[in-house]
């Protein structure tokens, strides 16, 4: 199996260059400059920023990705135009290229460089989500990477066609439109829905789990500042998917402890009539609520859209 | 062994598969508008669905939620149910069985070919594979084309965030539309016309293993289509191509066109991987050794053993969800007992699969192009083939990636992070096998070079982006999003559709006898690689920064790069127009002839006339050496198209003798 390794002279006398040393300078300048923008001018602005631990988490593996998937994708993309531009077919040459038919040393390197590549990235993929509670990911209902310390902030979120809504069981289970955060706790979101299937994704804080009926998907996040946050649905769940959005707000602890205050009692008549917290809901008996809710004219999940039987496209 | 010797004293024509004795008397003529064809399969569609949808509403014209929702799924599941047999009886496809099972002679399909030489054989149910696969591949423009034209819809009413051109239920259903028609049908996009068509030249056959079910397999898809295109008469479907439960039970009428087509072109698919199974297995010609055959021809036997293997959990999902709209039986209903969980479950062990059915052809038809144009042999022949089979077992075990954020089997998420990764590997040694075919070649730029160079190119990107995708912290924020809508567009329409175009400028010669004119093939290919990469790139930024897939409306910072994508993705839709333009224009006004071999290639495909005479080849051949063997001096040529007499039967004779001892 001839050498690829480009020293051999060739027939015509004419001593061929060492294409791997070239191709290699030509490469690695090219990957070193790529992997220092991406780590030190783009990687602060990835999304979805670091507004909170998981946002920060997934910001973090998308430029640790970056960096290596960089010098892999300039590799194919400087071998592949040198190669264009040097073994490109001369006019009036019409003999054929040479005979090689494969090279064990090349092959097996390669072989050996992916895998340690891919392995590493899914070492790396594993701690990550280990480390900060999952990274913001949905966890089903029994979660088995949770934040350390003390008794989270729990926010359940309701999904439905086609809003979003809040209950807070720790304040006397209210429930509200308005998402509302406090900074520098740990957040607990136990997201559910009451129709279809639908994906609770808060941007700036690096949530994203989905809403499904019957089932409790519990999520972790501590927001690290104040701003604001685009809570959108990433599921499609029919007529009005692209306008399940709502703006959610981290707020500074007293802020929040004054809010929700505020609200509980503001809310209190319609917390009577809520059916009492619990992790799922039977959409049978949530959709009764909507007409409660309807000639209150208060707003709460279980606006009524459908009777839930047989549930029908409006 | 004794599935199919082809005798080689064969030499006079004998009993062709299905066909009638030598000796029997041909069948009487018919009058044309009397011979199954078209024509008569519409109406029986006709009558099939008119029939069905009067069952329905015997069985369920009563029942209370019929009356409530206004509709009857069980009329319209049956009216496509029977529609579809009624089409192919009409066809002529059950005529053959009945006669056999009734005990006459066969012979309603052979009238079909006897007697309907020229254009009207492709308006018939041939049984001849290179008559099957240039159907295929006019019927399969034909989708692409009605699925490109719903993504240039699409793109119109992305143009602005507040200005509608279709309402919201329209855009659904458009989108919708447009994902389910180039899912299910680009599936056979190249196994369906240059698999059926190639493979029986490329291994030394006469014929693939099974013609009646080669047939099938493809006059299923034009029901399958037109099935799913009806559904915009009920007003479409509003759940994309996932079909997620429990929105797809609550769904109107445009979702029973969805779960039936679907599993119509399910269906389809198994029948033709099951066909190009068995013929690579029991067809290859003596010589044609495991270790001897075409790239290409691994890479359709891997994704036709996916389609084996994957499309059955497809037409079950999609049985199970049709029994969930009509008889109630709550699979999918959680609180009766069902889960919605087992709708993701059962459509991604599908769907992963599926994803691989659409690249694994594209990886063999660019692997197969290279060497030819490079004057060198394919690099790390084993390695491909290896990769290929890693691919295909390994795709089997990361369908969860598709669910990391529903809250299945969290705990798990490591292990498919992990499987998924490991993907990666195999698919990569794509590219050690182009990088080192390229090592010191002789690169000649035509245009079929063109489209596999523009494959490696936007598949290489589609390849990281999945790494990505594949990383459960980044991919909470990608998921969803247009991140992956851009990700996948890299994978199938920058490589599935980019190694189609490649294999189709390389292979017409050989499947029509007429060159694509090659300088409108420059153009073509020119603006599709500048105007796919400006469409679908911004996409991934599009993605990162919070846009979901299947808005009809987007925060409005958004608006000036969804327009550039808009408007690059109307300039794409001109450059695929130029194609249409070049392939009329060859095939119907130019028609210059290419007998030969215009591209000096050392395929065995090559080594006969083109078009290929009835049968493929006068013998069988024997095969003395490899595809790939550019440069190599003394090479034995690829194959002798007119081995003595003699030489078969004793090699089958020695070969059988070995087996008895053992
Ligand atoms: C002609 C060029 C094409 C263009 C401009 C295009 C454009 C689009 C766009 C804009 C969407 C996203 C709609 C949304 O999420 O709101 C989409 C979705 C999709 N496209 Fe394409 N597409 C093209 C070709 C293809 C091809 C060749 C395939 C596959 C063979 C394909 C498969 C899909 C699928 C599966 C979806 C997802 C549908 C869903 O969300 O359920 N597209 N396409
Ligand atoms: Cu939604
Ligand atoms: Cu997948």
């Amino acid at each position: 199996m001839p050498a690829a390794d480009g020293t051999v002279a060739d027939g015509a006398g004419r001593p061929e260059p060492n294409h791997g040393l070239r191709i290699f300078l030509l490469w690695l300048p090219v990957a070193l400059v790529a992997d220092l923008l991406i780590w030190f001018v783009w990687g602060p602005h990835l999304p979805p920023g670091a507004m909170s631990t998981s946002a920060a988490t997934q910001q973090s593996a998308i430029k640790i990705m970056s960096v290596m998937a960089a010098p892999v994708m300039a590799l194919v993309l400087v071998y592949g135009a040198y190669a264009l531009v040097v073994w490109r077919h001369r006019e009036g040459d019409d003999e054929d290229g040479p005979p090689i038919h494969g090279n064990t040393r090349v092959s097996v390197t390669w072989i050996g460089v992916t895998s340690v590549i891919v392995l590493s990235l899914a070492v790396f993929g594993t701690v990550e989500l280990a480390g900060p509670a999952g990274a913001g990911a949905g966890e089903g209902n029994t979660p088995i990477w949770r934040p350390s310390g003390g008794t989270p902030l729990q926010v359940q979120v309701i999904g439905q066609q086609w809003r979003w809504t809040y209950r807070y069981p720790q304040f006397g289970g209210f429930e509200t439109t308005s998402l509302m955060l406090p900074v520098g706790e740990n957040v607990q979101f136990n997201i559910t829905s009451l129709d279809v299937i639908h994906s609770f994704w808060a941007y700036q804080l690096g949530v994203k789990a989905d809403a499904n009926p019957d089932i409790n998907n519990v999520a972790y996040t501590k927001p690290e500042h104040t701003g604001q946050v685009q809570v959108r649905c990433a599921e499609l769940c029919g007529l009005w998917h692209a306008d399940m959005t709502t703006v959610g707000q981290v707020v500074s602890l007293s802020a929040f402890n004054a809010w929700t205050a505020t609200a509980r009692t503001q809310l209190a008549a319609l917390t009577k009539e809520l059916p009492p917290y619990t992790l799922t809901y039977d959409p049978n008996a949530v959709a009764q609520l909507g007409k409660v809710f309807q000639k209150a004219g208060l707003s709460g999940a279980g606006g009524g859209f459908y009777g839930s039987q047989y549930p029908v496209q409006p | 062994m004794a599935i199919d010797m082809q005798p080689e004293s064969d030499r006079q024509p004998g009993r062709e598969p299905g066909g009638r004795e030598p000796d029997a008397p041909p069948p009487p003529a018919r009058p044309w508008w009397r011979r199954p064809a078209v024509h008569t399969a519409l109406a029986g569609a006709v009558i099939g669905y008119l029939l069905g949808h009067l069952l329905g509403n015997v069985i369920a014209g009563q029942y209370s939620q019929v009356v409530n929702s206004g509709q009857n799924d069980y009329a319209i599941v049956l009216g496509y149910v029977l529609g579809t047999l009624g089409w192919l009886a009409g066809l002529g496809v059950f005529s053959d069985l009945l006669r056999q099972m009734t005990g006459r002679p066969v012979h309603a399909t052979e009238e079909a070919r006897d007697a309907s030489a020229g254009l009207a054989r492709y308006f018939r149910y041939s049984l001849d594979h290179k008559v099957v696969g240039l159907q295929y591949l006019v019927g399969m423009i034909g989708f692409f084309l009605t699925g490109g034209l719903l993504a240039m819809a699409i793109r119109t009413e992305l143009l602005s965030p507040s200005y509608h051109v279709f309402s919201s239920a329209t855009y659904t259903a458009i989108v919708g539309e447009h994902g389910t028609m180039m899912m299910m049908m680009m599936s056979s996009l190249i196994l369906g016309p240059l698999g059926n068509y190639l493979l029986p030249l490329m291994i030394g056959s006469k014929r693939m293993a099974f013609p009646r079910i080669e047939a099938l397999s493809f006059w299923l898809t034009p029901a399958a289509y037109i099935v799913l295109l009806s559904g915009l008469m009920f007003g479409g479907f509003p759940f994309g191509w996932t079909g997620y439960a429990p929105l797809s039970v609550q769904a109107t009428q445009g979702a029973d066109a969805y779960a039936v087509a679907f599993g119509i072109m399910g269906i389809s698919l198994i029948l033709l991987g099951f066909n190009i199974i068995v013929t690579v297995i029991c067809y290859r010609a003596p010589g044609m050794h495991w270790g001897r055959l075409p790239i290409f021809v691994w890479a359709m036997l891997t994704t036709s053993f996916l389609m084996v293997l994957a499309a059955p959990v497809l037409v079950g999902a999609m049985y199970m969800l049709i029994t969930d709209r009509t008889v109630q039986t709550a699979f999918f209903t959680d609180d009766l007992g069902g889960s919605s969980y087992l709708w993701e479950n059962l459509f991604w062990f599908f769907g992963h699969p599926e994803v691989y059915i659409l690249a694994l052809p594209g990886f063999g038809v660019v692997s197969e192009i290279l060497p030819v144009f490079c004057r060198k042999p394919l690099f790390g022949y084993k390695v491909a083939a290896a990769g290929m089979v890693g691919v295909t077992l390994l795709s089997f075990f990361v369908w969860q990636h598709h669910l990391f954020d529903s809250g299945i089997n969290p705990d798990m998420r490591p292990v498919f992070m992990l499987t998924t990764e490991l993907i990666s590997i195999p698919t990569g040694f794509i590219f050690l096998v182009a990088m080192g075919t390229f090592w010191k070649a002789k690169i000649r730029f035509t245009v079929p070079m063109l489209f596999a160079l523009g494959f490696y190119f936007n598949f290489l990107i589609g390849g990281i982006s999945g790494v990505y995708l594949s990383d459960v912290p980044a991919d909470t924020t990608e998921h969803g999003t247009f991140f992956v809508m851009a990700h996948f567009h890299y994978t199938i329409m920058g490589g599935l559709i980019f190694a189609f175009m490649a294999g189709l400028y390389y292979w017409l010669p050989k499947m029509m006898g007429i060159r694509l004119n090659q300088t409108l093939g420059k153009i073509h290919f020119w603006t599709m690689f500048v105007f796919f990469n400006a469409t679908f790139l911004p996409l991934f930024a599009v993605g990162m920064a919070g846009q979901p897939r299947r808005v009809y409306t987007y925060a409005r910072s958004l608006e000036t790069l969804n327009d550039w994508v808009s408007i690059s993705s109307f300039l794409l839709g001109v450059s695929i127009l130029i194609f249409v333009f070049n392939f009329v224009y060859s095939t119907v006004i130019a028609r210059v002839h290419e007998e030969g071999n215009p591209w000096n290639s050392r395929g065995l495909e090559w080594q006969v006339s083109s078009p290929p005479p009835p049968g493929n080849f006068a013998r069988v051949p024997v095969v003395l050496s490899g595809p790939y063997e550019y440069g190599v001096k003394d090479a034995p040529p690829v194959a002798d198209l007119d081995p003595p007499l003699g030489v078969i039967s004793n090699a089958y004779a020695a070969a059988a003798a070995e087996g008895a001892e053992v």
